[in-house]
């Protein structure tokens, strides 16, 4: 078990390393960035010296080697655009890329999951033909072009919904959220719905394939045979059986969700890391950039870490596995 | 002697061949029908676009400002055009533009999934083969990249290599490959274990012609799935990538490109300028996405329920 551990944490590191190679010594094959920071009409010897306070006139491996040496101390570059440090930058906007995450994270569930279970619980019928439509449509439609069409619909033809920018940010039961007032929600609501909309269609998915599973037990058809009545069937006998799956998933397709989010900030001008990210490549802003992709691939990281270890503690067959 | 003039009259049919059969179970399904046909539909009008669209939106001289922001149905300044979707701001017709801008979707598209089908292919026959170190190895990259979102793998790519046709098809590629490798090891994997193989192995053929001529033919079927699929996802990756900027540069007016140009238009409810590029771009991907759902169910009978 401490085996299995030590040697999933080893690779995780080996990897997390690669990639930092990798994001570093590919940001030094595309522009420099002296040339949009200094004013156009500077001179050469000024352009050096801008070279030199940012310390872009090292050999390449000496950049790398002290960007890794303070990255181990947390310090990730500063920004070159807003010339504050690039990881209070990324930490500064995470709050409003989780708020996104999360609350597109529970309408994915609490749309997806019952009618996951509705469309299992039968063989055919009219919700089944529009639960796969629906599927496929969720691998169709890009997110971006959904969010456009949202937008025209909810803010430019019946002004209901404001189409970009995060509302007033309120305090609710001790955390900062846009959940606060109307204001706010309002704001949340459709690029919440535009992430939450491909992770619907998978967690339906899911659902149903997991619901098709369990009912079709003995132990299910046992308690149906001895009487239990329908409500009661699903509540204590297939909904838990068939959740476990679905939660462990959930988890997973979180991270998707901070990865999506790159294109629902960006096109809703939410002010999270995602919009942060694309805004910082096209300024050619590196060290966020870096900061950025350092900080996500870490959290794909550990969530895949604490994943399989979670299989690990959860599925003994698999711990007799790993020990022999 | 009525029974031999029978015979006689009754010419024997010829046996249908496979790829015919296959075809006639494809077209049994209605809307795998109407998606071949969109997509051949979508494919001409793609590859004939210089000849049958109205206008080249990309000619100077054709294009004028003075036709700039038509609603879609208006007549040009001079009369001589009608822009049935529309104009953008530089007083492009909008329909001409999404024809040209499909030829660069499709192409991006297939080529990028030709290139990852073939290296995807190449590794995965090695790794089914060869097996121990080899095949480990190949497999934990595979893991470990699909571990994660492909827009993730692509937005890392394209952040470090940059904009351009060549970096955006080298990240489809890579983040394509080890879809392609993962299941052809896994139908390699079972075919290796057929008495086929091993009599040519026996025989003492050469690797590569064991992989390529005997194990290789064997796995198309699931291969050719995956293509498909594999294109319609690429072609919404490259998509999603122009539209954000990162993408193909602005010289290749994908459809991506032309939603996003016309984004800062739809506040003012100038919707033509980027929903009906979108609209072609969901029937592209929607037909391929379900000419390949429809592929899966005639090439492997037992899931057709």
């Amino acid at each position: 078990m401490i085996d299995t551990l030590l040697r999933r944490i080893a690779q995780s590191a080996v990897v997390v390393l690669a990639m930092s190679l990798l994001a570093f010594a590919g940001i030094h094959l595309v522009g420099d960035p002296v040339y949009l920071l200094v004013d156009p009409a500077a001179t050469a010897a000024e352009l050096e010296a801008a070279r030199q306070s940012l310390g872009l006139d090292r050999p390449i491996h000496q950049q790398y080697l002290s960007f890794l040496s303070s990255a181990l101390s947390g310090d990730l570059g500063r920004s070159f655009v807003f010339n504050q440090p690039a990881l209070g930058l990324i930490l500064e906007r995470l709050p409003a890329t989780l708020e996104l995450a999360i609350v597109s994270l529970l309408i994915s569930a609490v749309i997806g999951i019952p009618l996951g279970l509705a469309v299992g619980l039968r063989d055919g019928g009219w919700l089944k033909r529009l639960v796969s439509a629906g599927s496929i449509a969720g691998v169709t439609v890009p997110a971006f072009w959904l969010s456009l069409l949202l937008i025209l619909l909810f803010s430019v033809n019946l002004g209901w919904l404001p189409s970009s920018g995060r509302g007033p940010v309120g305090t609710l039961l001790g955390i900062r959220t846009s959940l606060a007032s109307w204001e706010g929600l309002s704001h949340l609501l459709l690029p919440a719905l535009t992430l939450a909309f491909a992770n619907t269609a998978i967690v339906i998915r899911l659902t149903e394939a997991g619901t098709r599973e369990v009912v079709s037990q003995e132990y299910v058809r046992f308690a149906r045979a001895k009487g239990v009545g329908p409500l009661r069937l699903m509540a204590r006998h297939i909904a838990p059986n068939v959740m476990i799956p679905v939660v462990t998933a959930l988890g997973l397709e979180f991270g998707h969700l901070i990865a999506f989010s790159v294109v629902t900030e960006t096109v809703f001008a939410w002010p999270g890391m995602g919009k942060l990210i694309i805004d910082s490549i096209l300024r050619l802003d590196r060290p966020v950039v870096v900061a950025y992709l350092m900080v996500t691939l870490l959290m794909f990281v550990l969530i895949n870490l604490v994943v399989d270890l979670l299989y690990v503690v959860l599925d003994p067959r698999l711990r007799t596995k790993a020990a022999a | 002697m009525p029974a031999a003039l029978a015979i006689a009259v009754t010419p024997v049919p010829p046996a249908p061949s496979p790829t015919r059969l296959l075809l006639k179970r494809f077209l049994a399904s209605p809307v795998g029908a109407v998606a071949l046909g969109l997509l051949l539909l979508l494919a001409l009008l793609a590859v004939a676009a210089p000849l049958i669209a109205p206008q080249n939106p990309y000619d100077l001289a054709t294009v004028s400002v003075m036709n700039s922001d038509l609603v879609p149905g208006s007549r040009s300044e001079d009369g001589t055009l009608t822009f049935l979707l529309g104009s953008d701001a530089a007083g492009r017709d909008i329909l001409s533009a999404i024809l040209y801008g499909l030829r660069i979707s499709i192409g991006v598209g297939i080529a990028s999934a030709l290139i990852a089908l073939l290296v995807g292919t190449a590794l995965g026959l090695v790794a089914a083969h060869f097996g121990g170190q080899v095949d480990a190895f190949l497999m934990r990259i595979v893991d470990l990249q699909l571990s994660f979102p492909t827009i993730l793998v692509a937005l890392t790519l394209l952040a470090t290599l940059g904009q351009g046709v060549d970096k955006t098809l080298l990240a489809l590629v890579i983040v394509q490959w080890a879809y392609y490798a993962r299941n052809v090891r896994g139908s390699a994997l079972v075919e290796r274990r057929k008495e086929y193989v091993e009599a040519a192995i026996g025989q003492g053929l050469p690797a590569l012609r064991v992989m390529f001529v005997h194990i290789l033919p064997n796995c198309m079927a699931p291969l050719l799935v995956t293509a498909t699929l594999q294109t319609a996802h690429a072609i919404t990756l490259e998509a999603t990538m122009s539209f954000l900027g990162i993408g193909l540069p602005p010289t290749e007016p994908s459809l991506g490109l032309l939603i996003a140009n016309g984004f800062e238009y739809l506040l003012s409810n100038k919707y033509w300028v980027s929903i009906y590029p979108g609209i072609a771009l969901v029937l592209l991907v929607g037909a391929i996405n379900l000419v390949g759902d429809r592929l899966r169910a005639v090439l492997n009978p037992r899931d057709d329920q």
